[in-house]
């Protein structure tokens, strides 16, 4: 443990955690190896890939560039905290019905961004929704059904809204 | 992949800040969003022994109008930028340009301020706001100081902060009614770095015609005047403006700054 430790309180996943962190410990190193939530995935750790993409108070982040000491009183969400949450669950089905993923090593990024588009974005049409994904990258599907399954989810909300 | 052992900081205040920041015992550098220090930190370009954390200060966050000017707290991010919950004196160009800037999950945690301080030439930040005439306010132990943004920017990642200094805020002039602006950069893949950028501006009431070539490898080109307005946009005169930069040299370098710009000229003519 580094000499610079610092006491730390989040919430990851709505549960209160108190922990020692080493400043430079990032925040997706500290949800994997710490609190063991291995879903988020870790790929180029620069902030280039998006597969560590997570939820900061609501918010998008990758997790390989924030800071776990700088998270100090935010609340953390991670692919694992989506389990009940509607959005999500519709894009797991709409991912698995679309061939939106293949290896999966992408995935708990895209759900996360995807969520997001989603819920910010239900006008995007499929230009718009590959614009809004581009900081998540794919090396199987080619995105046409992570496109797709975006798309199916956005379609129903806005059907079952209208 | 990992950073090397630093200390931290999170100072409440500017003050507790920049007295952390003016320790010369230790190798100290301040922290916004970690948007583009993350990375660097991350592959060892950095290796700080003490980083200083400013975004829990408040008034670091802050967005007023000042009169015909926007004052913009250095810790705003990219995404309140984008979202757009201020007056936008600049018909468009913050929240559009904002919209742009690599990644949603990159623009909720990245900073204006930040952005300026690391000055990559290639930054969305650097161009508008050197187009838009912005000045850059930095605050040090010995008080504040007002820079333009063509005397802020000095070249790759090099910026008018003395060691101790931070930007606090940037002043973003208002725009006039008839005030026309346009950006464009020619980036490989959608949210990845600019490999050149145009942005430019003419307001009327203001007397600006402004053109800017930006991610030339070095500080952004203003060229002011009505000439590349006018059809003068060739390769011919791009050389010659970017005289010095390593784009002048490079044949496919020089043609994309040119179409760059060409495109951003083209959006106010229309």
């Amino acid at each position: 443990m580094s000499a610079h430790a610092k006491t730390i309180s989040l919430t990851v996943n709505g549960t209160r955690v108190e922990a020692s962190v080493p400043p430079r410990q990032h925040l997706g190193d500290f949800l994997r190896e710490r609190e063991l939530l291995t879903g988020t995935h870790l790929g180029c750790e620069h902030g280039v890939c998006g597969a560590c993409t997570i939820l900061i108070d609501g918010e998008p982040a990758r997790s390989c560039i924030t800071f776990a000491v700088a998270c100090d009183g935010r609340s953390v969400t991670t692919v694992e905290g989506l389990d009940d949450d509607p959005v999500a669950t519709e894009l797991r089905e709409a991912f698995s019905a679309e061939h939106g993923l293949q290896c999966g090593f992408c995935t708990p990024g895209m759900l996360v961004a995807a969520r997001d588009v989603v819920l910010r974005r239900p006008d995007a049409d499929n230009p718009a929704i590959r614009t809004a994904m581009s900081g998540n990258l794919c090396r199987c599907t080619g995105y046409v059904g992570i496109v797709n399954a975006i798309r199916r989810v956005i379609d129903a909300r806005n059907t079952n809204a209208g | 992949m990992k950073a090397v052992d630093f200390d931290y900081a999170q100072p409440a205040t500017l003050d507790a800040a920049l007295e952390l920041l003016s320790r010369e015992d230790v190798m100290v550098r301040p922290v916004a969003g970690s948007q583009s220090l993350g990375p660097m930190l991350n592959l060892r370009l950095a290796q700080p022994e003490l980083l200083v954390d400013i975004t829990r200060i408040a008034e670091l966050q802050a967005i007023r109008l000042d009169g015909d000017r926007l004052t913009i707290g250095a810790c705003v991010t990219h995404a309140r930028l984008e979202d757009g919950d201020y007056p936008d004196v600049t018909r468009g160009v913050l929240p559009s340009v904002a919209a742009v800037i690599a990644y949603r999950a990159v623009r909720n945690r990245g900073t204006i301020g930040g952005s300026l301080a690391h000055a990559d030439p290639a930054a969305d930040w650097v161009n508008v706001l050197t187009a838009l005439g912005a000045d850059v306010v930095i605050a040090g132990t010995g008080g504040r100081r007002t820079v333009p943004m063509t005397d802020f920017i000095l070249g790759v990642f090099e910026t008018a902060l003395q060691p101790g200094e931070i930007v606090a805020e940037i002043h973003v002039p208002a725009l006039s009614d008839r005030a026309r602006w346009g950006y464009y950069k020619v980036c490989r893949k959608t949210g990845e770095f600019s490999h050149a950028t145009g942005a430019v501006l003419i307001d009327p009431a203001r007397g600006v015609q402004r053109c800017v070539a930006g991610a030339t490898s070095g500080k952004p080109v203003v060229i002011d005047g009505p000439a590349l307005f006018e059809g003068g946009c060739t390769e011919a005169a791009m050389a010659a403006h970017l005289a010095g930069s390593p784009a002048a040299d490079d044949p496919i370098a020089l043609k994309t700054h040119t179409v760059a710009l060409k495109r951003a000229i083209a959006q106010v003519m229309s």
